[in-house]
């Protein structure tokens, strides 16, 4: 699928604390240079030390959507390593490991098997991690890229430090370098060059920059996987973009800090996942009830409860969708990737501050914490901003007091003027509890129940239209095809992959990928799907949460599902096989195995 | 902003829409009358202060003040008035409240507030009863006191808003009686002054569910620190004073220190105004930046 052809993963095994993250970034940084696409997955646990961490890169000069479905390299840091995956490698891959500690154990034919003697080749260097970066030197010279491609991405991961750190590591990489250079095969394909250099993100910091782009000047949050990179990203970039960054007590305490600043004038952000996000769930309710705009994104991971935090699922929909008692509208959205959740931040803070009403992001461990190559052409850091009908100008009577502002005036289209408190002119309350248009309760004993309609049909009203603002999904690929697949948020990237693997069988397939599930657009949802001819429902969870809200929304039923809830994402060939499983048969349901343990 | 227009104003200006629904009696009419009588002295103008509340009986007192208000969820007054307060530091901030609101459902949020000194003034109408549900007990209902869910008498030992206060690093702590409004105007103007977190713990007697802690209780006990020289820079004789609970018990200033505020230790805040008046987005120079470290 790529111009020159050219796909390259390669994987880092070993236990928390063997230093996986910086061979992985020096890798990164190598590729995007060069100008190649790269997606990166990382297996790990909930632990601090031990334990097994797997990371895939995968780089290509076209676009790479997910981490693949095989090796080329694999670099063990420890014997279970080693032990777990060599059955993976396939004839002309590499393995390369450090023979001081780790033995090699039966590995198919042609498998390049590469000992690094790390003692020899380091003068006896006692650093642990020392290993890694033998190691990262040996991949650049099979690879056939230049030293200084490697020496130049050492001095920028270690220049805080000083000079002898970086010195220290680049004799190391040089002496992995020299040594692949006279004992291994290389990989036997030219490492192209991309036609620009590409930076380098991850899913949160895409969250995070959108939200900075958008204007958040409020962030807050708890710590909670895989949400916590929003937090990080915000807190280094704090002072230099002017956003005021918390750590909160307890994910009831953001929420509501949030609904505190956003009232207030700010657009305000946070983050979290699906337990974090549970405890928010009163706040939604009560940002509908005081027409409060803010933004919450929820990082799912797989669940219930503290579920597994470290490993991926799409099990929060209908979490979201019923979030706080009540019945109100809000909006829900689904970024596809990273690029789209940068993209759609700006776009929901101008929706809710238009509609005034919370609006709720559902990302996933996938994107959230994968690394990813954008170009950074790509990236609309000013993007367009619409307030809505914000009230920041002195009003010349005394608010609610004398009935001149009315905060919950019954307009046509349900928006009433929202004035910042510190405004002259415009004092007034704001109440979770049912209130008249000046704001004043009528819970209590002014309850009043043509009020009360009123007021639930005025919220309401205000997301008359609103389908028109929002792009409706689109068919990808032949409207022919013989199987379409459905997806919602992160899954989008892979379903394209192995769309593109069936094609090389002969079968046809087409992709139909919901990003906006509240609203939903339901009737193009609808004549798309009866037209398709086999429709299977692709998502990263057990009971199929889209497909039945798709029927419930519809009345359309899906032909079939391909389902998977072990925690791990999708790879391009699960789908493939459940599509080539799914096409003719009576089987409705596919749930793909797991290979790679980790 | 028009704020330099300053015309003096009485505590009838902050008089509210409506009146209150507060049974005849009740202790909270005179914390509202203290309340607003403190913000006309203080020469505030009704659009400079938010007043934010959670749910209970006293915290549908923002709905009786003509100010910019906040009735938010029970037990969140607390992290609402931060974020307000962060986000416009020029506003006066005041956070009302009942006991069970504060020191049940909210007590977590009052523990952290009050280690991150944030300026902002939160008075609690402490009536040692859950008053809007009909007559439950409250964290600061008295051991032995029967009520509704306690019929046989409370067998828990009640807070001690206080001495929490103060070990949680509050910088303003006290103690008023809403039948003293001269003393609880007072007490409420300085902490409206005091930079930093200020809690004002008011007995606000509910005369329809607690019937042990009305006004002839209060009346013969309470001793005021002011008339004993009480000095409120002592935090272990504030301990002391705030745990004496019999024939004597002590209303007025316990506690006071001068600390940062979590604004003042903030650099966003340092120039550049209320961040909710500053222009939205990203300057060209910071994206370029972040772009950059991102190659």
């Amino acid at each position: 699928m790529s111009s020159s052809g050219f796909d390259y993963a390669i994987a880092i095994g070993g236990a928390a604390g063997q230093g996986i993250a910086t061979p992985g970034n020096l890798l990164s940084r190598i590729f995007i240079r060069r100008g190649l696409h790269m997606n990166a997955y990382n297996a790990f646990q909930s632990i601090i030390r031990g334990g097994h961490i797997f990371l895939t890169i995968r780089a290509s000069d076209a676009p790479v959507h997910s981490h693949g479905d095989q090796l080329d390299l694999l670099v063990c840091l420890n014997q279970d390593t080693m032990d777990r995956h060599l059955r993976l490698m396939r004839k002309g891959t590499h393995v390369l490991f450090n023979s001081d500690a780790i033995k090699p154990g039966a590995a198919a034919d042609g498998v390049h098997l590469c000992p690094l003697p790390v003692k020899q080749l380091t003068d006896d260097n006692r650093n642990k991690l020392v290993q890694n970066t033998v190691a990262i030197g040996a991949i650049v010279r099979l690879l056939g890229l230049d030293f200084e491609d490697l020496s130049r991405v050492l001095a920028q991961q270690f220049g805080k430090k000083e000079q002898k750190v970086v010195d220290e590591n680049v004799a190391v990489a040089r002496a992995g370098f020299d040594h692949a250079g006279g004992n291994f095969a290389p990989i036997g394909r030219q490492t192209p060059m991309g036609k620009k250099p590409l930076a380098v993100w991850t899913g949160n910091d895409a969250l995070a920059m959108g939200g900075a782009a958008a204007g958040v000047k409020f962030y807050c949050a708890y710590p909670m996987s895989p949400s916590t990179g929003v937090l990080h990203w915000m807190a280094k970039n704090a002072r230099e973009t002017g956003i005021m960054v918390r750590q909160v007590e307890d994910e009831i305490g953001v929420a509501m800090m949030v609904i505190g600043a956003a009232h207030a004038g700010c657009r305000a952000m946070c983050a979290t996942s699906g337990g974090g996000f549970a405890l928010m769930t009163e706040a939604i309710g009560a940002a509908a009830m005081l027409e409060v705009p803010c933004v919450i994104i929820d990082v799912q991971r797989a669940g219930p409860s503290t579920g597994v935090p470290t490993k991926t699922e799409q099990g929060d929909l209908w979490q979201a969708l019923g979030a706080s008692q009540g019945d109100f509208p809000r909006l829900i959205v689904a970024p596809h990737d990273a690029l789209d959740a940068f993209r759609t931040i700006p776009q929901l803070f101008n929706l809710v501050d238009r509609l005034q009403c919370p609006g709720l992001v559902l990302s996933d461990l996938l994107i959230s914490e994968g690394t990813f190559s954008v170009d950074p052409d790509d990236l609309q850091m000013q993007p367009e901003i619409d307030r809505g009908k914000l009230v920041t100008t002195a009003l010349s009577g005394q608010g609610a007091l004398d009935g001149s502002y009315l905060r919950y005036q019954n307009t046509p289209d349900g928006i009433s003027p929202r004035v910042q408190p510190g405004v002259p002119g415009g004092m007034h309350v704001v109440s979770t509890d049912e209130h008249d248009e000046d704001g004043v309760l009528i819970s209590d004993e002014f309850t009043d129940p043509i009020k009360r309609r009123m007021m639930v049909e005025k919220r309401a009203r205000k997301f008359d239209g609103l389908l028109q603002r929002i792009q409706a999904p689109v068919l990808e690929g032949p409207a022919d095809a013989e199987v379409t697949l459905v997806s919602w948020g992160s899954t989008r990237g892979v379903i394209a992959e192995a769309i593109a693997q069936l094609q090389k069988d002969g079968i046809v397939a087409n992709q139909l990928a919901i990003k906006w599930l509240v609203p939903l657009h339901g009737d193009a949802i609808t004549a798309i799907l009866q037209r398709a001819n086999k429709t299977i429902v692709v998502e990263n969870n057990h009971s199929g949460q889209f497909q039945r809200y798709l029927r419930g929304e519809t009345g359309f039923t899906a032909d079939a599902s391909i389902r998977k809830y072990d925690g791990e994402p999708f790879m391009p060939h699960h789908i493939a096989d459940g599509v080539r499983k799914l096409r003719k048969g009576s089987v409705k349901i596919h749930v793909p195995d797991q290979e790679v343990m980790v | 902003m028009t704020t330099t227009e300053r015309v003096p104003l009485t505590a009838k200006d902050f008089k509210g829409r409506i009146n209150p629904d507060w049974c005849p009696g009740c202790g909270d009419f005179g914390v509202l009358a203290a309340l607003q009588k403190a913000l006309a002295e203080l020469g505030l103008q009704p659009h400079q202060v938010l007043t934010v509340s959670g749910i209970g009986c006293s915290s549908n007192l923002p709905g009786f003040i003509h100010s910019y208000g906040m009735h938010t969820l029970h037990g969140r007054s607390l992290p609402v008035a931060t974020g307000a307060k962060l986000a416009n530091h020029e506003l006066t901030v005041i956070a009302t409240g009942g006991d069970g609101d504060g020191y049940g459902i909210g007590g977590n949020h009052l523990t952290h507030i009050a280690r991150r000194n944030v300026d902002l003034t939160y008075v609690v109408m402490n009536n040692q009863i859950y008053g809007l549900t009909t007559g439950q007990v409250s964290p600061t209902s008295r051991h032995g006191m029967k009520t509704k869910s306690t019929p046989f008498g409370n067998v828990e030992t009640p807070i001690n808003p206080i001495t929490s206060a103060i070990m949680n690093g509050a910088t303003f702590v006290a103690r008023g009686f809403s039948a003293d409004g001269k003393q609880l105007c007072e007490l409420m103007q300085a902490a409206i002054q005091h930079r930093g977190f200020s809690l004002i713990d008011v007995f606000s007697p509910c005369v329809t569910f607690n019937h042990d802690n009305g006004y002839d209780f209060f009346k013969p006990r309470l001793k005021k620190l002011e008339d004993q020289g009480h000095d409120p820079k002592d935090w272990k004789a504030a301990c002391e004073k705030a745990m004496a609970w019999g024939d004597e018990i002590w209303t007025g200033l316990f506690f006071q220190r001068q600390a940062p505020t979590l604004g003042d230790l903030e650099p966003v805040l340092a120039e550049g105004g209320p961040l909710a008046r500053r222009p939205l987005g990203l300057a060209k120079e910071a994206s370029r930046r972040i772009l950059e470290r991102m190659m």
